[in-house]
């Protein structure tokens, strides 16, 4: 029963990190990559995938800098930069990695890293995690289900903006405009998975 | 004269720019994350937009003044270490003095370090210019910034619950008014901020082509 337990509680906080509580739609995390990156799918599932990783790799290591560093210490004011120079040096790890092991991945994912490490999403998902006070299952949960929300919105928003294309749109609303109401209406749309949780 | 003259005149350029030609939100689109969030009340976006502000201006003033030490290679490690300096300070403060707007603001507070336009900032401005330069550069940006802010977060606190700043407003806490809790609720923002960012763009017309597209 207790594993259970704890399992279904993960799916639920994964669920709810993907669905309900979109990481980009209600948290409004992670939106000037969103806004300059969402022109075409390919792009963007490059760095869906990267956000994924990175998110999932770094509440990860977060989780356990804060709670078995910081915590004991009594440095919890440090978190912000502690959380910071962890994001960068994963991301540069990784890179370095990829590099030297995986030349194809390397070119697909490269040159979105760098530009990882400034997306508020990442420190905004490790900051959730602390002041949710996430157990260590449910903070891997939470890194993967707010990763793949993140790149479940923009992969939605790639299509979008390439199907409207040819479409003419009034000059000041070009850009930034439009696809800020059209992610307004896909936080609509996610609205509606709160039923699922709280309906059981 | 060119000495008074030309610094008067700078002061005066660098507000127009950071105010409405280059405006961080409707002409660079930068760093509309971290505070999107806390723009369904007045209150905290106040608190939010003068934390930006004080965050703004003196991270672009040290900045500036350390930028002759800064190795080029490690410079935004740097910056984000100065940054974040004074973001903590700022979390500490609210949360010894106000903690329930600490509470409020959760997260988004730390995740001024992670705002583009700070870096952004950094990065165009403060990292070349003098201090005096960036630090104003940075003040009109912090205030450019939040002058539309506040314009997202008023009509959505208005309409959404029909109050400002907690003080509930004539007409729209009355019964007449049908609340619009979508106001509120995430997508309120988004097409807030996209009307304010349509409304703007036009009135700059087509100088600005360029950043459209």
């Amino acid at each position: 029963m207790n594993t259970d337990g704890v399992l279904v509680q993960a799916l639920v906080v994964a669920f709810s990190a993907a669905f309900t509580g979109n990481i980009l739609l209600t948290n409004f995390l992670g939106m000037c990559p969103f806004l300059a990156v969402s022109r075409q799918v390919k792009t963007s599932m490059g760095l869906g995938w990267a956000v994924l990783f990175v998110m999932t790799g770094t509440c990860i290591l977060n989780w356990v800098v804060y709670w078995h560093v910081l915590v004991p210490l009594h440095l919890e004011f440090l978190r912000f930069i502690m959380f910071i120079i962890m994001i960068a040096a994963f991301v540069q790890f990784v890179e370095m990695l990829l590099e030297r092991y995986s030349p194809v991945l390397y070119q697909n994912l490269g040159i979105f890293l760098p530009l990882i490490t400034v997306n508020c999403a990442i420190l905004g998902a490790a900051l959730f995690m602390v002041i949710r006070e996430y157990t260590f299952v449910n903070t891997v949960a939470f890194g993967l289900g707010s990763g793949a929300g993140w790149m479940l919105a923009i992969l939605a928003m790639a299509g979008i903006r390439e199907k409207m294309k040819p479409d003419r749109i009034p000059q000041g609303l070009q850009g930034p405009g439009i696809t800020l109401i059209i992610v307004g209406l896909m936080a609509l749309a996610f609205m509606g998975f709160t039923g699922v949780l709280s309906g059981g | 004269m060119n000495g008074a003259g030309g610094g008067q005149k700078s002061v005066k350029a660098l507000a127009m720019e950071g105010l409405w030609t280059n405006n961080p939100i409707f002409g660079q689109v930068l760093g509309i994350c971290s505070t999107l969030a806390v723009t369904n009340m007045v209150l905290n976006t106040l608190v939010m937009c003068a934390a930006l502000i004080l965050t703004l201006s003196m991270s672009s003033l040290s900045i500036s003044l350390l930028r002759s030490w800064t190795p080029r290679n490690i410079r935004m490690m740097i910056e984000t270490l100065i940054i974040a300096f004074y973001v903590i300070m700022v979390d500490i403060a609210l949360k010894a003095y106000w903690p329930e707007m600490s509470q409020n603001l959760g997260p988004y507070v730390g995740l001024i370090i992670t705002n583009c336009i700070v870096m952004g900032r950094a990065e165009a401005c403060a990292n070349t210019q003098p201090p005096l330069t960036a630090l104003v550069d940075g003040f009109f940006n912090g205030l450019g910034y939040s002058f539309m802010l506040l314009l997202v977060a008023i009509p959505r606190e208005l309409l959404g619950m029909g109050t400002i700043m907690g003080f509930a407003a004539p007409y729209f806490s009355g019964p007449h008014w049908d609340k619009w809790i979508i106001m509120v609720m995430p997508p309120g923002a988004f097409f807030m901020l996209a009307l304010a960012v349509w409304l703007f763009r036009s009135i700059q017309g087509p100088q600005q082509k360029e950043g459209a597209k």
